[in-house]
């Protein structure tokens, strides 16, 4: 059953700015099933936003620039299709949901217009179709169809993202890639908008990627997990796998960095040092500064991508054999 | 001829607060040492604005040009005033380089030596607005209230009136000649400065270090000319530069429609009026000095805008 | 909306009122005595002091200042010193021809300067917009007097395609609203192409490209919209400029304007004329600006509520 949806393979994306050049995402792969749901995991700056819009080919460009990589949807190559063949793609097989509520609605065009345009051109329906659609999707998130009528400046914070959430699934998307959909949001709208994802995922079988720094949000939500640091995936397995038992000295920092009350002050420890400047990036493993784990061998040498499990992929040469690894503590 | 909305670019309508954020960043710096960080902070500055080609192409014209005014007796074949009676409205050659007026008196000399009269009245129309806008915006900042209200309702009147319209209406009454067209020019530009100094003081003077200079017992006025205009001063070069194209483009108007400059005194202007009834058979006394005016503005523009980018990267695009 | 029109419309008031202050204040204290410019400098004293007393200009300046408003106020702008004719009948004469060209100044600028602009921004550091801001630049450079004779002496006297002069057709209102409008042009197009960069960065245009819209429509219908509010702040000034700038260009073309008229009573030292227009161009200009911010509201959906 398991047929992927989506394939991305050694994406790089760099961007080039004034004080240099930024790779944002550096030979990333990572593959996406039907109906499964994939937690994008990082820091500020690791390039999983980066990622999602390579996904959709909107990389600002400049002073964005995809190097190299291909991303595969059913099969095809995302790459090679023209721009308008992409467009056809773009908010009808593959949607996304952006961060910010509060700046990623048009503040000069009504809501309901905002979710017509979408349908007017995917499903192309004919303007009075269109609203009676987008009355439908808003009360599926929530809201009352009759508030189609106003401006985005209208809405609370939780509203305009549901408001971009049913923009985004009202085309029935195979893929929805929500990109930090709850950030922005307080807590108890956090929790409403991750339950209405959780039940479109039900009703529809979308396939999602989320993105996340929460690892709450991912042990809710997803199948799978991928956790990224600089550019590039460290880690990669199925929730229960990767909550369970961590591979990556990265992954390990990830979950000691979370607090919990019912252990111990003393284990709580947070990943010493700082993201590298994106400008200059380490040479070797990108997260050997900050590593505890780390050797001489991993200032001089990229990891390779090691399957420890079936379904599991890390790069770390704790893996490969070249470094010594947890075993010993991992007993203590 | 231009007004004050002229050089109304991206982002200037509201600039003074942008650069009011990195005014008091630039504060802070100052903080531990004041000189050197001041200094480095002007390195920055000038680094930025040599890594801009345009803006280097529009510095080294205005340069040239003031060289030009500075040395005007050495670089003039001809005195302005002499006139070749015999050879009237000739076309350029090598005895006259851009031909001669219907007076016979040497162009190119006339505007060597005219750009002397449109760098001053530039400059001090400049300096006047500055000085008066500055300080009717600075109290109207720092006071506040009443003070502030009444300032800017007055700003309100003067903005308005076209500042040309009113630059005519000062000079048509108290007379055309140097002294009466700079401050014409100066005073209508008033609002300007005025907006940029208030926005300025405004965001500054709550700051922790003027609440510091203030426990020490300094005074308003100290307060103000030692700590809060030196802080106003990035979007007033930036301001001022293109604020010198258009006070030469006011006055250059005003001499057009014969309220300015009073002859034989060379105006690039009041020189290309002289010329608009004989355009037909010597459109070249016309011509060469646009041309001069036309090129001293565009350079005024060009390093107006690269200090603006250089002042304020943000800004740039 | 209402009622913040009718705010608007009363808070003009004060700001005429100032206007007059400042503009009857300079004519007040100029030197020279307009008796004098009436009579002729031969005129027996005797005769211009009653004259002076008959025209109220013995009074005390906030006197002559409260009757000058009192009777602006119903339009009543005094007796031009020239030809006697009531000041505001000449100048309301004149006023729709002013007011012609300044509207097709300002034509000329938006339909060069935002579709310019438009492009430019979105192709930004291409060839086409290093040459339309090189243009720009040299548009905002170059005084406008000069480039309406340069036009003259190339459309009128070297290629003889258009009147160098005169009224009435649309012939002669070319050369006129191009002079009047370049520099406007370059201004917009600069606004309009950094307006347009400053919004296409912004998250709702990667939302509007998200949803697969054609980039045509993400532009025209999504970015534009957001970008036209400094747009139209600046149109709004650049029609103040225009209308000073009618003065000068009015005098090149003998277009029969306010300006023109107004150049000849500055020559004539006609007063109340000077006085008049620099008042009504003002009052035009500031009339302007209160449509500039009811066109806003119909723009920017956020405006309109801080309106109510």
């Amino acid at each position: 059953m398991a047929s992927a949806l989506l394939q991305i393979q050694d994406l790089k994306v760099e961007y080039h700015t004034e004080d240099g050049i930024v790779t944002a995402v550096d030979n990333l792969s990572l593959d996406l099933n039907k109906g499964e749901t994939l937690g994008l995991v990082g820091e500020t700056g690791a390039g999983k936003t980066t990622s999602a819009l390579a996904v959709m080919r909107l990389v600002p460009a400049p002073p964005g620039k995809v190097i190299s990589g291909r991303v595969l949807f059913d099969g095809q190559d995302l790459s090679t299709l023209k721009a308008e063949e992409m467009r056809l793609i773009r908010g009808n097989r593959i949607s996304m949901i952006f961060q910010d509520p509060m700046t990623s609605l048009n503040p000069v065009m009504t809501v309901g217009r905002q979710i017509e345009e979408a349908v007017e051109l995917h499903q192309k329906m004919d303007n009075k179709t269109a609203k009676a659609r987008a009355g439908e999707m808003l009360k599926l998130v929530g809201i009352p169809a009759a508030r189609a009528a106003d401006y985005p400046h209208e809405f609370s914070g939780g509203m305009r993202q549901r408001v971009g959430i049913a923009m985004a699934l009202s085309c029935n998307p195979e893929l929805l890639i929500a990109d930090e959909p709850t950030t922005a949001l307080d807590v108890t709208i956090q929790a409403q908008v991750l339950e209405l994802m959780k039940r479109l995922r039900t009703e529809f079988g979308t396939s999602m990627i989320i993105i996340t720094h929460d690892l709450g949000i991912v042990a809710e939500a997803c199948d799978k997990v991928a956790i990224m640091y600089a550019g590039a995936v460290v880690e990669y397995g199925t929730v229960e796998s990767v909550f369970n038992r961590p591979l990556h000295p990265y992954t390990r920092g990830l979950f000691g960095s979370i607090p919990n009350i019912a252990e111990d002050v003393e284990r709580l420890t947070p990943i010493p040092g700082l993201m590298p400047d994106p400008t200059d990036l380490p040479y070797g493993c990108r997260f050997h500064p900050r590593c505890p784990m780390a050797r001489e061998i991993c200032s001089t040498q990229t990891p390779a991508i090691s399957t420890p499990e079936d379904g599991r992929t890390v790069a770390c040469m704790i893996y490969e054999g070249l470094v010594p690894g947890y075993d010993t503590e991992e007993k203590a | 001829m231009k007004t004050e909305t002229d050089n109304l670019q991206p982002g200037q309508v509201e600039e003074p607060l942008d650069h009011l954020e990195s005014s008091t960043e630039e504060h802070e710096l100052r903080l531990p040492d004041k000189g050197s960080a001041r200094r480095s902070q002007r390195a920055e500055v000038w680094r930025r604005l040599r890594k801009n080609k345009m803006a280097m192409i529009g510095l080294f014209i205005v340069v040239l040009i003031i060289l030009t005014a500075v040395f005007a007796d050495y670089i003039a074949p001809y005195s302005y005033r002499t006139q070749h009676l015999e050879r009237r409205q000739e076309g350029p050659s090598g005895d006259f380089w851009l031909g001669t007026d219907d007076l016979g008196r040497d162009i190119f000399s006339r505007i060597v030596y005219g750009s002397r009269v449109s760098l001053q009245v530039g400059f001090v129309a400049v300096s006047i607005a500055v000085m008066l806008g500055g300080t009717l915006g600075a109290l109207a900042g720092y006071y506040g209230s009443h003070l502030d209200n009444w300032i800017m309702r007055f700003m309100d009147v003067i903005l308005a009136i076209p500042s040309i319209l009113l630059a005519i209406a000062i000079v048509s009454s108290f007379g055309g000649g140097l002294v009466n067209v700079m401050v014409a020019v100066g005073v209508s530009n008033i609002p300007i400065y005025a907006r940029i100094v208030k926005a300025s003081v405004i965001s500054i003077k709550e700051q922790e270090y003027i609440e510091a200079a203030r426990a020490v017992g300094a005074g308003d006025a100290r307060i103000i000319f030692k700590h809060i205009l030196p802080n106003s001063l990035a979007p007033i070069i930036v301001q001022g530069t293109l604020g010198v194209a258009t006070a030469i483009l006011s006055a250059a108007g005003l001499s057009f429609i014969g309220l300015g400059i009073e002859p034989p005194t060379p105006e690039w202007g009041a020189m290309l009026s002289a010329g608009r009834h004989i355009i037909r058979r010597a459109p070249h006394v016309t011509t060469f000095p646009g041309l001069a005016i036309m090129i001293t503005i565009f350079a005024l523009n060009l390093l107006g805008d690269g200090l603006r980018d250089a002042l304020d990267p943000r800004l740039k695009q | 909306m209402h009622k913040y029109i009718l705010r608007r419309l009363f808070l003009l008031i004060p700001v005429m009122l100032g206007v007059s202050f400042v503009v009857f204040t300079i004519m007040f204290f100029t030197p020279g005595d307009p008796v004098r410019v009436m009579l002729g400098e031969r005129a027996p004293e005797a005769e211009i002091e009653a004259m002076r007393e008959r025209m109220g200009l013995n009074e005390p300046f906030v006197v002559q200042f409260g009757s000058f408003v009192f009777n602006a106020a119903r339009g009543d702008l005094g007796r031009s010193l020239v030809t006697r004719r009531p000041v505001f009948d000449e100048l309301y004469a004149r006023f729709p021809a002013t007011l012609q060209l300044a509207a097709a100044g300002v034509l000329v600028a938006v339909l060069m300067g935002i579709p310019i602009g438009i492009v430019s921004a979105t192709k930004q550091y291409s060839l086409f917009d290093g040459m339309s801001m090189a243009l720009a630049l040299v548009g905002v450079s170059m005084p406008n007097f000069w480039q309406g004779m340069m036009m003259i002496l190339l459309f009128s006297i070297v290629l003889g395609v258009l009147p160098s002069s005169g009224y009435g057709t649309f012939m002669h209102l070319i050369l006129p609203a191009l002079t009047i409008g370049t520099s406007s042009a370059a201004i917009i197009t600069r606004m309009t192409r950094s307006s347009m960069l400053e919004v296409v960065r912004q998250d709702y245009i990667r939302t509007a490209r998200a949803k697969g819209l054609s980039e045509r429509v993400v532009i025209n219908q999504h970015a534009l919209k957001n970008a036209l509010i400094p747009i139209v702040t600046v149109i709004g000034l650049q029609f103040g400029y225009l209308l000073g700038g009618a003065v000068l260009t009015e005098t090149i073309f003998s277009w029969p304007g306010v300006g023109r008229f107004m150049v000849d009573a500055i020559r004539q030292r006609d007063y109340p004329v000077v006085q008049g227009g620099v008042l009504l161009l003002a009052l035009t200009f500031s009339v302007v600006n209160l449509l500039v911010d009811i066109l806003y509201a119909y723009i920017d959906p956020r405006i309109k509520a801080q309106y109510k």
